[in-house]
């Protein structure tokens, strides 16, 4: 509102309010504010032009110029009034400081406008934070209720671990004096059955007792007569001797036992030692020569020489029988050294591998392949000799058979039955062909009849043509009435020259084939390019020299066309086959 | 393969002899010992009471026969069929009877486990062994006959005898580290006693035959233990079977346990053949179809045949909830057996009751399983080749060998429902037994 009140130059006051017009109405808050700023703008430059017109009347000019000029000279402008004269005007200065003054007043006013731009942005700008602001507060509100509840849920939680631990507790100490009861009735339990074992013990030998004293009648045996022992031995008596026999038997069981079992083992180790010594010996022959006095493992090499001397010395078969620990420590230790040579040699190889040695690789490859080929022709070479072989081993077979007398005829009959087979085949064939060919035949004889009447109605056509053209030809021009005779050369009439022409054409086929069933391709053809030959002279000038000069060329081409396409053999085939 | 018609038989008693020779059975209180192959009766004996027990010795020349109600024991003699022994327990009463290896004693168990008397049939003489522990498997010879293990019981506490049986004496005494001991087996080799615990203790030990402790194994401690036993033929494996439904097997050299052997109710392995009984029912030709039906044909429209399929791994058995506070509850496994050339040993777990589970034991894995349409209730190897006999109740024999197996419907009219069986000592041929009947299956000998 302050803003508004200082814009106190009345000329451009409509102007401006325009563009405040303009401008509050563009601003898109509808504030009550902007109304009442348009509302108030409008009264007050009324007020301002009425009291424009008020400022200075016919009275006070010479005051308000002198106020002007005061004015002026206090902005800094120069005076209005001519030095010289003192209160004269000087009009130059005074359009001059009018002139300045609005210029000012221009500037003022863009610099207005940019203001009031700014103040909108950054109106708009601080309603934007405004809303931010108070999104941001009620986020806050939220989080801060969030908090609250998660903190509530926590000590629900808490409370509740805090329960569940007591609960556990509670339980661990049941389990704990259940464990204890349980124990406690286990002891009373075994307690008790003890006490009534030993009753029953004591019941048990008292019932024996009495059974046994009793004199019991009934505890007898009635046997017919007494058996002999089964090994027909008698009963010994009950002596230290028979006591110390079987003790000596019983040992003898026990000793034969494990005898056998010793011998199980002994047969098994046997068998282990034998599969070790393969083993080392694959070992040892599996690693490569150079592998085993590697520079960088002088230790190893140097070991391995003394076992091998060893067992040199030792002469292997007894190395392996003598099983005592000196020689199992070192056959042990040479198996672990080799093995972790052979194992370093396969990592290194895997190494190898890994790190992709294709050239080597590739080249193995090759030669593996070249050699697989090389294979391959081989036993191909040999298929065919067996091939061979066979071949000549079942003529000699049939020569053999035929000199036979008996199965010579049983054979022959064979033979026959399969010659006959095999010409009844071929004969199948043949006619199957022959059912072709005629089907061939009659397609082309259709094709030649339709042509034939195609060939009539076109040449009536042409000649219509040409006679029409040849007429015309001789009524325009008359003048060249000497010449066109001569180009006609041999023939007078163009009809009469390409009944020539054609019945020309029509020979070399004809010496060809003698057969008439290849004609109407051959006629066709002819046709078809005499008729593009023929319409080529109703664009030239001299149209019946190239007509006879294509005509020639056309012929030529076309027995060639007949001899190159397969027509010509297909012509010969037909020929045959008409033969029979 | 040809079956025998059905015989009488009462309380499952029927036996071939060991040298195969002859078969003895029991109807009532009568003895009948039949030719093996022809089955005609050889002879006929007869007792005072309804016969509960009955024994071939070991040379196939006597029959016991015990009345456990009356306290008597009978022996019959098959060279001398006038020959007649009875021996009478009188007031001490009788729960076991049995013959010693050398088929010349008899040693009864008498009531209240008061003592065992060992007769002699040779001479005048009774021993008697005192204590003897009420158990399972308290009595145990030695393969070749020569020891005796007897489980004892005195002052709480579980001992061991060891008697040369050729002239009962007493050769060790010692006391094993057992609770409440339950059983003993000796290894076949007869070098290695086997002890265990009873079922509320996993404990198995391992005595030489002079009485050393060998060696203990305990698999777990508190839930139920062992269940069942058994060695194999080599004596080289001793399989245990418990009620955590494994079995776990020992090896005879450092008595470790070489594997457990699973017994899961989902067999996913696809090396594990699960061949699955399905009833088929049976087809008749509506030209065979008469009015009014033959009796014979009735009979095989009812009776439903079955036959085995190969099912798909993975394969879920039928498995029983056992019931947890019952004693003695059904799981855990309780048969095992393990064919005569080591190969393969044969196992029930008791709560998939349908199912035998054969083990390979060259590979100690799940070779086989056969699902079965009802519980099992026998089953045991041919004693010459690795071949298994099972029965479930039903009128059918299940044989299985490594080149497959089959089912074999028992000719014949009514109800046979087969609960036992037992092999020919040439496994020629086989016994089987229901409630009432017996016949016996005869195999062809695979060339």
């Amino acid at each position: 509102m302050g803003d508004w009140r200082t814009i106190t130059v009345p000329v451009l006051s409509s102007d401006s309010q325009n563009t405040f017009l303009y401008t509050s109405e563009r601003k898109t808050s509808p504030t009550s504010m902007s109304s009442q700023v348009l509302r108030l703008s409008l009264p007050s430059s009324k007020n301002m032009h009425s009291f424009f017109s008020a400022f200075c009347t016919e009275e006070n000019i010479e005051q308000s110029i002198s106020y002007i000029d005061r004015e002026l000279t206090t902005l800094g402008f120069p005076s209005i009034y001519a030095e010289s004269k003192g209160k004269e005007l000087n009009l130059v200065s005074m359009v001059n400081c009018m002139n300045e003054l609005l210029v000012l007043q221009h500037k003022n006013l863009r610099a207005q406008e940019e203001i009031e731009i700014q103040h909108l942005k950054l109106g708009s700008d601080m309603d934007h934070l405004q809303n931010c602001y108070a999104k941001l507060k009620e986020q806050l509100e939220l989080s801060k209720r969030e908090i609250v509840g998660l903190q509530e849920k926590d000590r629900q939680l808490q409370s509740k671990n805090r329960n569940l631990h007591q609960l556990l507790k509670n339980e661990k100490d049941e389990v704990q004096k259940l464990q204890n009861i349980i124990s406690s009735r286990a002891t009373q339990y075994n307690h008790d059955m003890k006490r009534k074992e030993r009753e029953y013990n004591k019941l048990k030998e008292r019932l024996h007792q009495l059974v046994m004293n009793k004199k019991d009648k009934k505890l007898a045996m009635e046997v017919l007569n007494y058996v002999g022992r089964a090994d027909g031995k008698r009963g010994a008596w009950r002596t230290d001797k028979t006591e110390a026999r079987n003790e000596e038997e019983m040992y003898k069981i026990l000793l034969s036992d494990y005898e056998q079992r010793q011998k199980q083992l002994l047969l098994e180790n046997t068998e282990l030692k034998k599969v070790l010594q393969q083993m080392k010996k694959d070992i040892i022959s599996l690693l490569p020569p150079q592998k085993q006095k590697p520079k960088e493992r002088p230790e190893d090499g140097l070991v391995l020489s003394d076992q091998e001397e060893d067992i040199g010395e030792l002469n292997k078969e007894n190395m392996w029988e003598l099983s005592c620990e000196t020689v199992r420590e070192q056959l042990t230790n040479s198996i672990r050294k080799q093995w972790r040579m052979l194992k370093n040699h396969v990592e290194k190889l895997d190494n190898q591998v890994s790190r992709g040695h294709s050239g080597a690789l590739n080249e193995k490859d090759v030669i593996s392949r070249e050699d697989h080929e090389l294979e391959t022709e081989k036993l191909e070479l040999e298929i065919q000799q067996c091939k061979e072989m066979i071949r000549t081993q079942q003529q000699l077979l049939q020569q053999q058979l035929t000199c036979d007398d008996d199965t010579t005829l049983l054979l022959q009959d064979c033979y026959l039955l399969e010659e006959r087979e095999r010409l009844q085949e071929e004969w199948r064939l043949f006619r199957e062909q022959k059912k072709n060919f005629e089907k061939e035949r009659k397609s082309f004889t259709e094709a030649a009849i339709r042509l034939g009447l195609e060939r009539k109605a076109f040449e009536e056509d042409r000649g219509a043509w040409l006679k029409h053209q040849f007429l015309s030809m001789t009524a325009d021009c008359k003048s060249e009435k000497m010449t066109t005779p001569s180009a006609f050369l041999r023939s007078s009439d163009p009809d009469i020259r390409l009944m020539r022409s054609t019945s020309r054409q029509r020979r070399p086929p004809s010496v060809l084939s003698p057969t008439v069933s290849p004609e109407p391709c051959q006629i066709s053809q002819y046709i078809t390019q005499n008729s593009v030959a023929s319409e080529k002279p109703a664009a030239d000038n001299k149209p019946n020299l190239w007509v006879e000069s294509d005509d020639k060329e056309e012929t030529e081409e076309c027995t060639k066309s007949w001899e190159d396409s397969g027509l010509g053999t297909l012509c010969r085939n037909l020929h045959m086959e008409q033969l029979p | 393969m040809n079956f025998s018609e059905l015989f009488k038989l009462s309380g499952l008693l029927g036996r071939f002899s060991p040298d195969g020779k002859c078969l003895a059975s029991c109807v009532q209180h009568r003895l009948l010992v039949r030719d093996a192959s022809s089955l005609q009766i050889l002879h006929l004996y007869t007792c005072v009471d309804q016969i509960q027990y009955l024994e071939w010795s070991s040379d196939s020349l006597f029959i016991l026969c015990a009345m456990y109600k009356r306290g008597i024991v009978q022996v019959w003699s098959l060279e001398q069929p006038d020959w007649h022994c009875k021996i009478d327990e009188g007031s001490a009463g009788l729960v076991a009877s049995c013959w010693s290896p050398d088929g010349r004693h008899i040693l009864n168990t008498t009531e209240f486990h008061l003592r065992i008397t060992v007769w002699s049939l040779c001479t005048k003489s009774v021993s008697y062994i005192k204590y003897p522990k009420a158990c399972q498997q308290g009595v145990a010879f030695t393969k070749d006959g020569r020891y005796m293990a007897v489980a004892e019981r005195r002052d709480c506490k579980d001992f061991i005898s060891i008697f040369v049986c050729r002239s009962w004496q007493l050769l060790r005494h010692f006391d094993t580290e057992t609770q409440d001991l339950f059983g003993i087996e000796w290894a076949p080799n007869g070098c290695v006693l086997a002890v265990w615990d009873t079922c509320l203790e996993y404990k198995v030990l391992l005595y030489s035959l002079d009485g050393r402790l060998l060696s203990s194994y305990r698999a777990y401690e508190w839930p139920l233990g062992i269940k069942s036993i058994a060695w194999s033929p080599s004596s080289q494996f001793l399989a245990i079977g418990s009620f955590d439904e494994k079995v776990r097997i020992l090896n005879h050299v450092t008595w470790k346990k070489i594997t457990e052997l699973e017994h899961a109710a989902t067999i996913a392995s696809k090396q594990t053949i699960v061949y699955k009984e399905v009833e088929k029912s049976p087809t008749v030709g509506t030209e065979r179809l008469s009015f009014p039906p033959t009796r014979e044909l009735a009979s095989s429209l009812f009776s439903t045949q079955s036959k085995y399929d190969i099912s798909q791994v993975p394969v879920s058995l039928q498995y029983i909830k056992p019931v947890a506070d019952r004693a003695n509850p059904k799981v855990g496994v309780g048969m095992l057996a393990f064919s005569a050339d080591n190969c393969f040993l044969a196992t029930k777990n008791d709560n998939i009751p349908n199912a035998v589970w054969i083990w390979d034991i060259r590979k100690l894995k799940l070779a086989v399983v056969l699902e079965q349409l009802c519980s099992i209730q026998c089953f045991q190897w041919d004693p010459c080749q690795p071949r298994l006999a099972v029965c479930t109740g039903s009128s059918r024999v299940y044989l299985w060998s490594p080149a497959g197996c089959v089912v074999v419907q028992v000719p014949g009219e009514g109800v046979f429902q087969i609960i036992s069986l037992s092999w020919h000592s040439s496994g020629d041929s086989m016994l089987l037994l229901s409630k009432d009947n017996f016949c016996v299956c005869y195999l062809e000998r695979e060339e």
